[in-house]
């Protein structure tokens, strides 16, 4: 598929022939798994295996618990206690779920960030990153109305708070959070259908898992070096890549059993590590709990969101410009989607020729600097928008802005880039040099 | 520059993990709430059959009396890893409450296949899952790491509660309130519920206040999550498994690039 010279299919045995000519499934399995991949792939490329097990570790236990939650608002929060407490490992597969939704989200902030730093972004590879990031917007849609199920005290109150963001928007904002509600506060209609599209939307994310697997084995895997394999004849080819199965199957399923130990420890030892104690606390209308936190993933989106308060200069002027249209509520709705959306054009918005961040002595820094302010944003997010923090978010916000659309236009132009190796072989040699006494380099 | 990357990695990792961990509370106001010993803290914790049997005796004849668990069916105090009650034993205290039956239209003897009932009578709020509705601790640093040994200190929190009294007591709007060291806000309409001596055990195990305390507290905790000794032992079992796993998976790796990373050519 990738355009990368490699072994074909052939139907060996006389029913693979007989299928082959029928349905060509056998072939569409094999040039899948073998797809020639970069030998220099580091420790960093296992995230995508991991996440694809995320999406079936959801799914299956999603479905098992479907079979015995029961979505009204008068009875979701008994049917999970009785999942808890009566159905056979019904603990399990609610605490697996619910951790489960974690490791997705670690996963695809490592997968994330991976790609901005190597560039995995950069053209040909454009729609498989454009995809990514659809994924993870429904992934967020998906946990966000999977949170609100178990209806208790923080599942209402980030219901009614999250959809109070659409209320935010200029004139037909009301209208649209009623709409989403199924009424005018959140409610049983509300609970009824956020259950229907989280049961929805992961078959959605798994289709679109498809397409993003398509592009890139259209345009091949991107990799630490940020050259292209190449293509012009197998025997060079070859020298740049090993097949997918079963060199990375083998190092990803490694890396997934590491992991997995972490997370079966977590679920065994201190399921509840995430979570928050007032969602033990069945959903109240009247009684709103003191501080209303996002589980840990939404965080530094919510401290985007509530940084640009009505003091901060930019939200005044646009204010004034728009003749009071835009206000603080609304420009921080629009921040926060802003602040993905300019992940989304970061293929265009980085200038650079230079793909991978090892060859880009600014860019690193620059980049280190990102990943901080992600994770400070997401501590700012977990506090009172108050003080310290109000400042701290706003300057939060503020670098993440800058560093999609002044710092990544602007590198491309200022950065005097280092030597790139040539090829794929020279990076993957550079580590592993040829020589029999190299038996101590480990990866 | 694969070693900044390298770095990189641990710190963004580790920083990660510390943001998550910390993200989960707000500093709220000064309360004290005493770090004591429960026998099912951390990996190896068990519950203490005798106390929750202990427990279960506060609760009927003081807690009940305002406070619903209406979440826990009777049936599973003969659960084993749990209160351990037999099975005529169960029976027994089943019928010592009276339950709504709406086929009846009136009150009867709970049998062991309902639920304890709930009690909206003062309008306190139920107490089958009260320990992991509150939290007492988050630390070290915010990141409650500690909760792998020690939980997140809602049996804490109530213990602390129920010790927590100073005796001071005011009114305010037609209510009595009364001073509590671990209630945020320090006034509480809960009369001090337990007094020294207030129970008298069948084994005549020490009723202190605090003794009674610890052993409520642990049965609400065995209530609050009763599969917990079934949830440790997968635990065990799970980990161990994966990490035998995780090896013949490092072996099966390392041999397999063997050739690939050592090979002269290609």
């Amino acid at each position: 598929m990738s355009g990368i010279p490699h072994d074909h299919y052939e139907p060996g045995t006389g029913f693979e022939r007989w299928l082959h000519r029928r349905l060509p499934i056998g072939g569409l399995i094999y040039d899948t798994l073998m797809i020639p991949t970069p030998r220099n792939l580091n420790w960093m490329w296992i995230w995508g295996v991991v996440l694809t097990f995320c999406l079936l570790h959801q799914i299956i236990t999603g479905i098992v618990l479907a079979m015995h939650y029961t979505p009204h608002a008068d009875l979701a929060f008994a049917s999970v206690e009785h999942i808890m407490r009566n159905v056979n490992a019904g603990w399990a597969m609610r605490y697996l779920h619910t951790n489960g939704a974690s490791l997705f989200f670690l996963a695809a902030y490592c997968h994330l960030f991976r790609g901005i730093y190597y560039g995995s972004y950069k053209e040909p590879r454009e729609i498989t990153w454009i995809i990514g990031m659809l994924i993870y917007v429904l992934m967020m849609a998906t946990a966000f109305m999977g949170y609100v199920l178990p209806w208790g005290q923080m599942s209402f109150w980030a219901a009614t708070v999250i959809t109070g963001l659409f209320g935010a928007i200029p004139g037909v904002g009301e209208s649209l959070q009623t709409w989403l509600l199924g009424g005018p506060a959140v409610d049983n209609a509300t609970l009824n259908r956020f259950f229907s599209l989280h049961y929805l939307l992961p078959f959605v994310i798994a289709g679109l898992v498809v397409v993003h697997i398509w592009a890139f084995h259209t345009t091949g895997n991107s990799n630490p070096a940020g050259v292209e394999v190449r293509r012009t004849s197998r025997d060079e080819a070859d020298r740049d890549t090993v097949p997918f199965w079963p060199y990375f199957v083998i190092k990803d399923l490694f890396a997934l059993a590491v992991i997995l130990a972490v997370f079966f420890a977590i679920v065994g030892f201190m399921p509840n590590y995430f979570g928050h104690p007032d969602n033990y606390i069945e959903a109240n209308a009247l009684a709103t709990p003191e501080h209303i936190v996002p589980e840990w993933y939404f965080l530094p989106f919510y401290a985007i969101l509530r940084a640009f308060t009505a003091d901060v200069w930019i939200v005044q002027l646009a204010g004034f410009v728009t003749g009071g249209i835009i206000d603080a509520k609304f420009f921080g709705v629009m921040a926060m989607f802003g602040s993905i959306f300019v992940l989304i054009l970061l293929p265009w918005l980085d200038t650079s020729y230079v793909r991978s961040g090892r060859y880009r002595p600014m860019f690193k820094w620059w980049f280190a600097l990102l990943v901080l302010d992600f994770v400070v944003l997401m501590w700012a997010g977990s506090r009172p928008a108050e003080g310290i923090y109000a400042i701290i978010s706003l300057i939060g916000a503020s670098y993440w802005f800058m560093f999609f659309l002044v710092v990544m236009p602007l590198l491309g132009v200022l950065e005097k880039p280092l030597k790139q190796p040539k090829t794929i072989e020279e990076d993957f040699r550079a580590h592993y040099p040829a020589a029999k006494d190299s038996a101590s380099v480990s990866e | 520059m694969e070693r900044f990357m390298a770095h990189m990695q641990v710190v963004i990792l580790s920083v990660l993990l510390l943001a998550i961990a910390g993200s989960g509370h707000a500093a709220g106001p000064k309360v004290h709430i005493e770090d004591v010993a429960f026998s099912f803290e951390g990996p190896f914790g068990k519950f203490d059959e005798k106390q929750l049997q202990r427990g279960l005796v506060v609760y009927q004849e003081v807690c009940a009396a305002c406070h619903g668990l209406k979440f826990v069916p009777f049936r599973t105090l003969g659960d084993e890893g749990g209160v351990g009650l037999s099975e005529n034993a169960v029976k027994a205290f089943a019928s010592g409450f009276e339950i709504y039956d709406s086929e009846l239209d009136d009150f009867r003897p709970a049998t062991p296949s309902d639920h304890f009932p709930a009690n909206d009578t003062v309008d306190a709020p139920d107490l089958s899952l009260m320990t992991k509705a509150r939290a007492g601790f988050h630390g070290p640093g915010g990141t409650g790491l500690t909760q792998f040994f020690r939980g997140a200190g809602g049996p804490e929190y109530l213990v602390s509660l129920l010790d927590g009294y100073t005796g001071e007591e005011r009114e305010e709007a037609g209510t009595l309130l009364y001073a509590n060291t671990a209630f945020s806000g320090g006034w509480l309409s809960m009369a001090p519920p337990l007094s020294d001596g207030l129970v008298e055990y069948a084994d005549g195990s020490p009723n202190t206040t605090h003794d009674m305390a610890m052993d409520v507290t642990a049965f609400l905790a065995w209530a609050a999550e009763p599969k917990m000794m079934a949830r440790k032992r997968t635990g065990f079992t799970s980990v161990a498994l994966l990490l035998l796993l995780s090896v013949l998976l490092y072996l099966s790796n390392k041999r397999l690039w063997a050739p690939i990373k050592n090979r002269e050519n290609s």
